[in-house]
This record gives C-alpha cells, sequence and structure tokens, in this order.
C-alpha cells in the first residue's frame, strides 16, 4: 500500500480523537468514565480579565517598601472563636483515602507555615493532620464517614459540605483500589469495595433543615467554632442566600473548575457553571442581603496563581481555597516517574488517574511503596514556595492597583477581554463601559 | 436530681450545664420539662449522666451522644441521636425520619414506630424499633444492626453494606441489593440480646434477616440498573 496522503486525512470537528476514544472505550467497558482532576474543556476563566493598574487617577504603592497586608478574619458573624489567616488563601478539603497520609501531613506543615487553614475532607480526621494544622476546617459530608463529635471539638472551623464544583449534586466514589485497611476502618467499610459517598445528608434536606443542623453543631461545640456552607456552583444567588439564612458564618464557593478525586466524566464536564459568573452571583446575593463582608465569602475552583487569588477578591471573595494546584505543588503532573505515567495510559501533563490509587509522585495514592515518593518535609516545602510566591504575585499586583490590603482590590480594578467574560463577571469590556446584560 | 425547666431556661444554657456535669458528681442525673419541640436537647453529651426528658422534642436531640442514657417520655422531631457514637437514647413514643443517622456505636431505642430513612448510613450503632419503620430504612447501612418488631416500608435497606436488618412484621419492598437470608442460631442468638438490651418483649423466633447481596460492591455493567 502507497503512503496516504496526509492532506486528505481530516478530522471531525464533531468526533475528535479523544471523543472517537471515548466511545470506543464506552463500548468495551458498559461503563462511563471515572477520572479525577477536573474540567479539561475551555470555560470563561480569570485569565479572561485584566487589572488596569495605577494611572493619572490612581498612585501605586511602592513595592517591598509600602504595606500590603494579607490577613483576613472568617467566622465573624456568630462563632465565639473565629479564624484568622495571615494569607487569604487556603488548602481545600481532600479526602485522607483520596490522597494518602504523606500528601495530607505535607499540607498541614505548609498551611502551618503560612498561617492559613487545611482541610479534612471525606473520611474523617488523620491524626497526621490534626498534628501538622495548625489551623483545620472539619468536614461534615454526606456520607458522616469517619464523622466524630471529638474530632469536631478539636477543630478550628466546621464545613458542612453541601456541593462541589466538579460535582454539584452528586456524591463521591472511592474505587476499591485505594480502600486500604486503614482507610476501610476509618470509613466503617469492607476492604477493597467501590466507596460511594451518598449526594445527600441523611439527616436534613433543604434550608430550614440546615438551620437546625447548624444550631445542633453550634450546640456540640459550644458555639465557638465558624460554620462553614460548601456549594458548588449551580445557582449561587438562592445557595449563598439560603446559606445565610440558615445561619452560616462563611460560605464556600467552589466552581465548575474545581476538582475531584474520582468523579464521573460526564458529570465534571457538564454539570454546574464557571467560578466567574458564580462568584459574582454569590457576591451580588451577599450584598443584597446585607451582609457581604459580615459573612465571609471563600471561592474555589480554577486558582492557579497570585493574579487569579487578586481577581478573585477584587471580584467580592474574601478568601480562596485551592486543591488541584495545591497538589501540583507537590508534583502531580510533574515529568518524573515518567514510565509509570505511561504504565497507567498516561504521559505527565495529562494525567488525572487519581482514582487508580496509582499516582506516580506519590500524591493520590494508598500503596507505601508509590507514596514514599513524596516525602512530608520535602511536600511542605513546595507547597510553602508555592504559596510564598502566590502571596507575592497577589501583593505585586494589589499595590500596582494602590491598595494596603488585598481586600481593598475592587471590580473597578478590573477590565474584561471577552464579552462572555464581561457578562459572567459582569466587568467592563476592556475600552469600553459596556457589560453585557446590563444596557 | 436536677431539673431543668426549658419553659425558663434556654437549651443553650442546658447543653452547657449538661457538657460541665461532669465537673460536678451531684450532677449525674437530670429531668428536662417543656422540652416543647425544641431542637438539638441534649446534643452533645460526653459523659455518663442520666437524663429524662418529660415530652416531645425537636430535631437532632441526643445528637452524637458519647455515654449518656438519655430517655424521651414523648415523641421525635427528626434525627434523634444521630452519629450517636455510644451510650443509650430511649424513645418511648414515636420517632421522625433519620433516627440514628450515620449512628456509630450505642444502642438507640425507639419504642413506639420509627419514620423514613431509620439508621440511613448506620456505622455500627444497634437500633431497636418496637414497631414499625418506614421507607428506605438503612439506606446505605454500613454497620451494626437494625431491629424492626413491626413491618418495614419501602426499600428496606437499599444498597446496604454490611448491617445486618432483621423484621419482625414484613418489608413492604427491598432496596436494591437488599436480600433475605438464613436466621442462624447464631443471628437468633443475637437478635435476642438486642431486644434484651432495649427491653422488649417479642418472640424472636418471628423474625427474619435482611443484609446485602454485595453484587454492588464491584460495578459490573450487567447490574447497571441498580445504580
Amino acid at each position: 500500500m502507497g503512503a496516504v496522503d496526509s492532506g486528505r486525512l481530516r478530522p471531525s470537528h464533531t468526533f475528535p480523537a479523544h471523543v472517537l476514544a471515548e466511545i470506543h472505550r464506552a463500548a468495551d467497558e458498559g461503563v462511563y468514565e471515572i477520572r479525577g482532576f477536573g474540567t479539561k474543556r475551555p470555560l470563561p476563566g480569570f485569565d479572561d480579565l485584566v487589572f488596569l493598574g495605577a494611572s493619572m487617577s490612581r498612585y501605586p504603592l511602592e513595592g517591598y517598601r509600602e504595606r500590603c497586608d494579607t490577613g483576613v478574619m472568617l467566622g465573624t458573624r456568630f462563632a465565639s472563636k473565629p479564624v484568622h489567616l495571615k494569607i487569604p488563601i487556603t488548602i481545600a478539603g481532600m479526602s485522607f483515602g483520596a490522597l494518602g497520609a504523606n500528601a495530607k501531613e505535607a499540607i498541614g506543615r505548609a498551611c502551618t507555615a503560612m498561617g492559613t487553614s487545611s482541610t479534612t475532607g471525606d473520611g474523617g480526621m488523620t491524626e497526621e493532620e490534626r498534628q501538622s494544622s495548625e489551623t483545620l476546617v472539619y468536614q461534615v459530608l454526606p456520607s458522616r464517614y469517619g464523622m466524630n463529635p471529638d474530632d469536631l471539638r478539636r477543630s478550628d472551623a466546621i464545613e458542612i459540605v453541601v456541593g462541589q464544583g466538579a460535582k454539584p449534586g452528586g456524591g463521591g466514589v472511592l474505587l476499591g483500589q485505594k480502600i486500604t485497611e486503614r482507610v476501610a476502618r476509618m470509613r466503617d467499610l469492607p476492604e477493597g469495595i467501590d466507596q460511594r459517598s451518598a449526594c445527600r445528608h441523611p439527616d436534613w434536606t433543604g434550608p430550614d433543615d440546615l438551620a437546625i443542623k447548624i444550631q445542633e453543631l453550634r450546640e456540640i461545640t459550644g458555639w465557638e467554632k465558624p460554620i462553614y456552607v460548601k456549594i458548588g456552583a449551580s445557582r449561587p444567588t438562592y445557595d449563598a442566600a439560603l446559606a445565610v439564612k440558615a445561619g452560616a458564618d462563611v460560605i464556600v464557593l467552589d466552581g465548575m473548575q474545581g476538582g475531584t478525586a474520582a468523579t464521573q466524566d460526564v458529570f465534571i464536564e457538564n454539570v454546574g457553571i464557571p467560578t466567574l459568573p458564580a462568584l459574582r452571583q454569590a457576591v451580588e446575593a451577599l450584598q443584597a442581603l446585607d451582609v457581604h463582608r459580615e459573612v465571609q465569602l471563600i471561592v474555589s475552583g480554577g486558582i492557579r496563581s497570585g493574579a487569579d487569588v487578586a481577581k478573585a477578591l477584587a471580584l467580592g471573595a474574601d478568601a480562596v481555597s485551592i486543591g488541584s494546584a495545591a497538589m501540583v505543588a507537590l508534583g502531580c503532573n510533574k515529568a518524573v516517574y515518567v514510565e509509570d505515567y505511561q504504565a497507567i495510559g498516561t504521559e505527565p501533563g495529562y494525567c488525572h488517574h487519581c482514582h487508580t490509587g496509582r499516582c506516580p509522585v506519590g500524591v493520590t495514592t494508598q500503596d507505601p511503596e508509590l507514596e514514599a515518593r513524596l516525602r512530608p518535609e520535602q511536600g511542605a516545602r513546595w507547597l510553602r514556595n508555592y504559596l510564598t510566591a502566590m502571596v507575592l504575585e497577589l501583593q505585586t499586583i494589589a499595590r500596582a492597583n494602590g491598595k494596603s490590603h488585598v481586600l481593598n482590590l475592587e471590580p473597578e480594578d478590573l477590565a474584561a477581554l471577552t464579552v462572555e467574560a464581561a457578562a459572567m463577571a459582569g466587568i467592563p469590556l476592556a475600552g469600553t463601559d459596556w457589560i453585557p446584560g446590563r444596557g | 436530681m436536677n431539673t431543668v425547666d426549658l419553659a425558663a431556661t434556654g437549651v443553650r444554657e442546658l447543653n452547657r450545664r449538661l457538657r460541665h456535669a461532669s465537673d460536678d458528681p451531684s450532677a449525674l442525673s437530670w429531668l428536662v420539662t417543656n422540652p416543647k419541640g425544641a431542637h438539638a436537647i441534649a446534643a452533645g453529651l460526653t459523659h455518663p449522666v442520666r437524663i429524662q426528658i418529660d415530652g416531645h422534642v425537636g430535631y437532632y436531640c441526643a445528637g452524637m451522644n458519647q455515654a449518656a442514657a438519655v430517655t424521651i417520655d414523648g415523641h421525635c422531631g427528626t434525627g434523634v441521636a444521630e452519629n450517636i457514637m455510644s451510650g443509650l437514647v430511649r424513645v418511648r413514643g414515636n420517632a421522625s425520619q433519620s433516627a440514628g443517622a450515620s449512628g456509630h456505636g450505642g444502642l438507640l431505642v425507639i419504642e413506639g414506630n420509627a419514620g423514613p430513612r431509620c439508621g440511613i448510613s448506620m456505622k455500627g450503632v444497634d437500633i431497636v424499633v418496637g414497631g414499625k419503620a418506614g421507607h428506605m430504612s438503612g439506606f446505605m447501612a454500613q454497620s451494626g444492626n437494625l431491629v424492626v418488631c413491626g413491618d418495614a416500608g419501602h426499600d428496606l435497606g437499599d444498597s446496604v453494606y454490611e448491617a445486618v436488618i432483621y423484621v419482625g412484621g414484613s418489608p413492604a419492598s427491598l432496596g436494591a441489593d437488599c436480600v433475605e437470608k438464613d436466621m442462624t442460631p447464631k443471628h437468633r442468638s443475637r437478635l435476642r440480646g438486642l431486644l434484651s438490651r432495649a427491653g422488649i418483649e417479642i418472640d424472636p423466633e418471628r423474625f427474619r434477616r435482611f443484609g446485602s447481596a454485595r453484587k454492588l460492591y464491584h460495578f459490573h455493567v450487567d447490574h447497571a440498573d441498580a445504580y
């Protein structure tokens, strides 16, 4: 046979290579694809916004000379012991089970060094993360795996998880290959089975019930702990308002770009809305109730840099939360142990195989040999460095916009580069005063 | 006996006093009057105090109980003894939905009927219902024992893991992956012990046992209609 003329090989836009491969896989296996990480499709995001910087009418602060503070208080509404963070970047809830113990410990150490908080996840609190984390947020999830009132009381804040950006309306999955004896024991389940986490809480439905649930948690913890309510970005206008009504101290809003350890790909790519419009809607809901800044807002989902943090704060968030980016700082998708990436059918830079438990860099695994590749001390150093760099970037932008505190960043410091971002974020298209949908 | 009248003292003050009861040896026995449906009464107890509540309570009474013995002489709202870790919670009347939800240990006795989702996500608690239990009871129940002396509603034990369910009457229907299993002498003996601890007199011979078929423990395309 002769060589094929490559000019005649016209790919289908509707059926590109990855779609063809997925159909072939589904035909072989008869089940949806389950994977980790977050959305891979292009979405309007923080890259579609820019800061205006200083000008004749706005003067900047001198970098490295004039102060630009970064501290933030969370939970000032009802809790007698609100949480003070030195930086407005927290680490999102990621379970022991999804992550290995070394990764959890590394995160705790880095957060302690940076004066910020880390968060437990499905499966409960490990001793390693409690010991390594000065400020630890304890998640109350629908599954209630590992739910323990003693841990509730020794936490620094409580986060009731209603939803997650990667899968609003869906429960979690932890496949059998990650269910070691310790993970199974913490969750009161047999080893090696595919664990499903419930999508709804077992003892409340709706905001009226949630208000009573929050009351119960406050009673159990002596009204000391800030209570966060985490929502996936679906209807933030209503969800934020209802969380306020239910008595939340803090709202955690997780956009569609938020990551997951294992969820159906169809869920990750097709349910929920991006962080950009969700953030604007939540802020507007808080402002309408006159509780913006009184009820703090933490935003997550696709935060990667100090610029992203600055844009989220300018749009009205009080802090951000990172999950996937923290894992990347710990080595996720790094070009090392390449043969182990290939063994699970991927390459560095493309890996979303958290669900397999075969993480080549030892972050999302329970395998002792793989987990040993991530030493807690080294991981903590990497994450600390990354957070430090993000804070420096954030301060650089804040100073350039003349702000002595990062929370002074505001929407008028921003311009949008695309019509879509302008509409979603409520920010004028650059070079105009036009916000689509507002005349 | 220490008496707290909730018509005069709020739940927050009651719970504060109960939390500090371990500091006072004379404060091991409590009577709570006029609960009138208040929520979170006696939630989060950590010590072996004895509490009698005279009247009906709202949501989450004795939630996350540890070591305490709480008796409710009335009916209960949603989530009585949710996430109970140890101790004993006894309801003389009926309990609303999600009784004993995600409970890890201890014993919950409901002498009347239980609403839907009794024992949902239970993780080691023992629950004995003297009357009937509502639909979806034992949903995703992981471990422990759920005893229903009367009938059980639809979808009993849906997606149950390793919890054991005993029913003295009849289940309206079984949920996904829940099947009837042999009532062995070992299980009959365990049931007798549970009923004895609960103080409920009923012939163990009339009970049937239900549990997981374990077909959903790993995905299989031929079971897709159960997901």
